[in-house]
């Protein structure tokens, strides 16, 4: 019987494996994740020291809390089929607008917007959670309306069930969020094969409301964006015109990311340390990274978001069903958006919008709704795998 | 929508793997801008974005060090610093550009400094525009109501302090006034000049007089106290601060006391004129001063444009100008020592040789005549210079003579002698005055600014020191000079050293003759004896002032025409003693009448002066002048 002792712990070992779904995850994904995660606590662990006087380990601490419940979701979406959630589309998508909608009414306000609900020991951001709950619904309500061919109404209601949070958002207002459900509206139409004049149509739409927007209500006296949000969304243009507040921010982000070199100034980084740079451990995590650890750092940072990107962007042709496809489409999006727009604002060439840096920055229900997301893909990928071996019978985590 | 099955997987080919590959393409696109974008700042630019960081962090204040000290020849102070109260802002902390509270301040400002809240604005661009964090300094000279009442309110001026600054204090009144120029803050378009390169806005340095000039060694180095500033501008850590260095002192050649003397004799005339007593040999400025002055400390506050017109306007004879170097007047008869040596120099005439002075000189219809119609008989050169006979040197104009070019001997001469070029004294804006030639008349007459061209009657006026001559007291002392010690044109110089503030010596100027003339015994021992005649001897036109001084001086009078309707102006040069000249004085008095009623005696005090011997009161032979 000695023979058989390891052979039971190699099965025991293989059980508790099975039991998280860790054999048809994918490594690589997983790696990234947990690399933008771990660099964003050992960043603010250098970095916010003296942020809180007495208490250097404030936001390292929760960070970490956040890390760790956001890798245990991460794991639990994983292990559901997302195709299960294609029937709870309606319920999710009411949640969804139930949420936003409570945070319209009764969130508590920070700097002139509603964002957040108090819950104990954590401030939710339903705002974050409506980009999972909309990617996931959303792409079920596609599915569903591909049934009935393809008419432009087809194509506007859909993008009216897309855009209705979205209008939503942006009257907290949170412009950021608001344009982050945009792009996957318009990503998962875009994988769904709505037609190009479709989005031509859009094209010229949205023009013309841009116009509206900055050019023609002003100048008769309507103002449909806050005044911060046009100097945020035009200052970007020409930052040194006037060092304001936006463009301040902008200059003193781009100014600590350049000034970090090749090889960073370390605990020399003086731009992050004597609070040139402003909402240095969210918004702007990039130009700390930039200023502390150089170009390499930066760099290695941006290299973990693309391996991120391509490994969800290699679902959209490996995943088992249409379903699975456009989530990863919209997750992708997602992601993608974001740092486009985050690390461009903090190298100086997008606008401030108050996005967050995906895993990066500082806060409990961006890393969280990220994690979510990144449970969706592995979900997606689990799935693929199952279905290439044909196995769904033996599935140990569908049981 | 895709036609096939809604739940199928894709497949490789299909419209959506098209689309699938276009959203890898853009994410391709969006790594890469980000990638390039980072490139671009943290290694291509990088250094010029660290360097913004640490302008960014590192506060550093300017610490004015005191200028050095200004001295007479014998370390009297002339020149000194004192502290004074100024009002500064610190353009970050005043309430943000056109703002109503901004308006407000500067309204209230306003009736503290006196500018208008334009004015101050501009002044506060101008130095935001050199460097952003720098305090700017509205006003100097605060008295003590306004310090107080702006101590006493501070909450309701922020940004705005009241600084100790540097200011001159002129220790001797208005002694020397004209030599010390001013001191102001360096502008803008000098801080592009290599000779301030190491200054910042706000700096001072001398801008006119001995300030300018020697403002390498008086200007001393301005220290920083720099400190590590956060993003609020509270100081967080001291950085390696440097001490400001004070200027080193500078010692004149000037007296004090002769330049006081001289100065007070001068002006009780009350006429515009200047003297320079100067060594003969080697050029150092004993005294030299102008009338009308003014006070020097009216330029250690910001000057009104009434004030600044009541210095230099014509109404009222132009205090600031310093007459003794920018002066551009005909000299008159002390000229005729230049004509005289050209004469001997190029043999036109023996010293021995008689003419015959008849009272005048017909150059066809025109007829020169001698002053006040005098009629001298047969003379030689020693005569002629003795009386001051005028026909004598028109007989040497008319003779040397040339119609063309840079004109005959008496031109060579004076041109030699250092007339129509600056002498070189440390100072600027000195005037080069003007030695007419045919040449220069030829031209103005071309040019139609001149109704006439060169004509002999020109050159028999220059030689005795009439007609469009322009030369200045300076000038003439350098050839008086020249003609006193044989031949050396000196650079005449106010500056004897640089010392530190204890006295220990760091620099010493010396004498650099500007070049050597020829002058052939004969003609000097000839000249001199003439002009000691004509101060010591009866008849001598300066007897009347000269005549009983304790030793031979050697002197010549000058009464220059300037004008029809102006009265002649006063000249005196003397050379003394006359055997061995140590020392040259030139006095001229614009409207001083004869040169031997004005001048003379001014330049007989400062000899005395000079000399440490009794002084004779002035006012007899002085107020005779100002009658006539």
């Amino acid at each position: 019987m000695e023979a058989a002792r390891p052979v039971a712990v190699a099965a025991r070992r293989s059980a508790w494996v099975e039991r998280f779904g860790l054999p048809y995850f994918d490594g690589w994904m997983l790696a990234a994740a947990v690399g933008l995660i771990g660099f964003s606590c050992f960043t603010l662990a250098q970095a916010t020291s003296d942020d809180i006087p007495g208490n250097p380990l404030y936001f390292v601490l929760r960070q970490m809390v956040y890390a760790i419940v956001g890798l245990a979701l991460m794991f639990s979406v994983a292990r559901v089929d997302y195709s299960r959630f294609r029937e709870l589309r309606v319920g999710i998508y009411s949640a969804m607008i139930g949420a936003i909608l409570l945070v319209l009414t009764f969130g508590a306000a920070a700097r002139g917007s509603r964002r957040w609900i108090e819950l104990p020991y954590f401030r939710f951001q339903p705002s974050e959670l409506a980009k999972v709950l909309l990617i996931v619904s959303l792409a079920a309500f596609v599915i569903e309306r591909t049934r009935r061919g393809s008419d432009p109404r087809q194509t506007i209601r859909l993008l009216a069930i897309g855009l209705a949070p979205a209008a939503l958002i942006f009257l907290q207002p949170d412009l950021g969020t608001a344009l982050v459900l945009g792009v996957i509206t318009i990503a998962v139409l875009f994988l769904a094969g709505v037609r190009w004049t479709h989005f031509a149509a859009m094209g010229a739409v949205a023009a013309a409301a841009a116009t509206l927007t900055f050019v023609a209500l002003p100048a008769v006296g309507v103002s449909v964006l806050q005044d911060y949000q046009r100097e945020r969304l035009t200052s970007f243009l020409n930052p040194s015109d006037d060092p304001g507040d936006a463009s301040y921010q902008v200059n003193q982000a781009v100014i600590a990311a350049a000034s970090g070199e090749k090889a960073g100034r370390g605990d020399q980084s003086t731009q992050t340390e004597l609070n040139f740079l402003p909402e240095h451990h969210t918004d702007f995590i990039f130009a700390v990274i930039g200023e502390r650890y150089g170009f390499v750092g930066a760099a290695f940072v941006l290299s973990l978001y693309a391996l991120l990107v391509w490994r969800a962007l290699r679902l959209l042709t490996l995943s088992k069903n249409l379903y699975g496809t456009l989530i990863a489409g919209g997750v992708a999006a997602m992601l993608m958006f974001q740092v486009l727009v985050n690390v461009g604002m903090n190298l100086g060439v997008m606008p401030v919008t108050g996005i967050t840096l995906p895993l990066m920055s500082y806060g409990g229900s961006s890393v969280l709704v990220t994690f979510m997301a990144i449970g969706l893909l592995q979900s997606i990928h689990i799935q693929a795998q199952l279905s290439q071996r044909g196995s769904r019978a033996v599935d140990p985590l569908l049981r | 929508m895709y036609r096939h099955g809604h739940d199928e997987a894709p497949r490789r080919g299909t419209p959506l793997q098209r689309r699938a590959s276009i959203l890898g393409a853009i994410a391709i696109a969006v790594f890469a801008v980000l990638g390039l974008r980072l490139w671009y700042l943290q290694v291509l630019s990088g250094e010029d974005y660290r360097q913004q960081a640490n302008d960014n962090r590192v506060n550093e204040i300017r610490v004015q060090a005191p200028r050095g000290e200004i001295l007479d020849r014998d370390g009297k102070v002339l020149v000194a610093n004192r502290t004074e109260l100024a009002l500064q802002v610190q353009p970050d902390d005043l309430p943000k550009p056109s703002t109503p509270e901004r308006r407000d301040l500067m309204k209230r400002l306003a009736r503290i400094t006196g500018d208008t809240p334009r004015e101050m604005e501009q002044e506060i661009a101008e130095v935001r525009k050199v460097s952003r964090s720098s305090p700017v300094i509205l006003d100097r000279g605060l008295g003590a109501g306004n310090v107080f009442f702006l101590r006493e309110n501070q909450t309701s001026f922020p940004g705005v302090s009241v600084e100790r600054v540097f200011a001159r204090d002129y220790k001797q009144g208005t002694v020397g006034a004209h030599l010390f120029g001013n001191v102001g803050e360096v502008t803008a378009e000098q801080l592009r000049l290599p000779r301030y390169s190491s200054l910042e806005q706000g700096d001072q340095v001398g801008q006119s007089g001995i300030e300018y000039e020697y403002d390498r060694f008086l200007r001393g180095r301005p220290g920083a106290n720099r400190f590590q500033v956060d993003a609020m501008g509270r100081p967080t850590d001291q950085l390696n601060s440097q001490p400001a260095r004070a200027g080193s002192n500078l010692r004149l050649t000037v007296d004090a006391d002769l330049q006081s003397l001289a100065e007070g004799t001068l002006g009780s005339f009350g006429l515009p004129g200047a003297f320079v007593a100067m060594n003969a040999n080697d050029g150092e400025i004993l005294a030299m001063g102008s009338t009308p002055t003014f006070d020097p400390s009216i330029f250690t506050r910001p000057i009104t444009e009434r004030q600044y017109k009541a210095l230099t306007s014509e109404e009222t004879d132009a205090p600031l100008a310093n007459r003794a170097i920018q002066g551009a007047y005909p000299t008159g008869s002390i000229f005729k020592v230049i004509t005289a040596l050209g004469a001997l120099k190029t043999n036109l005439i023996e010293p021995g040789t008689i003419v015959n002075d008849d009272g005048e000189v017909k150059v066809g219809t025109q007829r020169f005549k001698n002053a006040g119609d005098a009629v001298n008989g047969p003379i030689n050169m020693s005569d002629a210079l003795k009386v001051s006979s005028d026909v004598y040197f028109y007989k040497l104009g008319y003779d040397s003579n040339v119609q063309k070019g840079k004109g005959g001997m008496i031109q060579d001469t004076a041109a030699s002698l250092g007339l129509g070029e600056p002498t070189g004294i440390d100072l600027p804006a000195e005037s080069e005055g003007l030695v007419p030639t045919p040449a220069w008349r030829n031209r103005l007459f071309k040019q139609e600014l001149t109704d006439r061209p060169w004509a002999v009657g020109d050159n028999i006026n220059l030689a005795v020191g009439q007609g469009d001559l322009q030369a200045d007291p300076l000038q003439m002392a350098v050839a008086y000079a020249a003609i006193g010690n044989g031949g050396t044109i000196v650079r005449p110089r106010l500056a004897e050293r640089v010392e530190d503030p204890t006295g220990e010596v760091l620099e010493e100027f010396e004498s650099t003759p500007k070049r050597t003339v020829d002058i052939p015994e004969e003609a000097r021992s000839t000249i001199m004896t003439g002009l000691t005649r004509a101060a010591m001897e009866p008849e001598g036109t300066s007897y009347p002032v000269f005549g009983n001084f304790p030793f031979p001086v050697a002197g010549k009078t000058g009464t220059a025409e300037r004008g029809i309707d102006r009265a002649d102006q006063a000249w005196y040069a003397v050379l003394a003693p006359a055997d061995d000249p140590e020392i040259v004085v030139v006095v001229t008095l614009e409207r001083g009448g004869f040169g031997a009623d004005s001048a003379a005696p001014v330049a007989a005090r400062i000899l005395e002066k000079y000399f440490g011997l009794p002084i004779t009161p002035t006012s007899r032979t002085g107020s005779a002048a100002i009658s006539e």
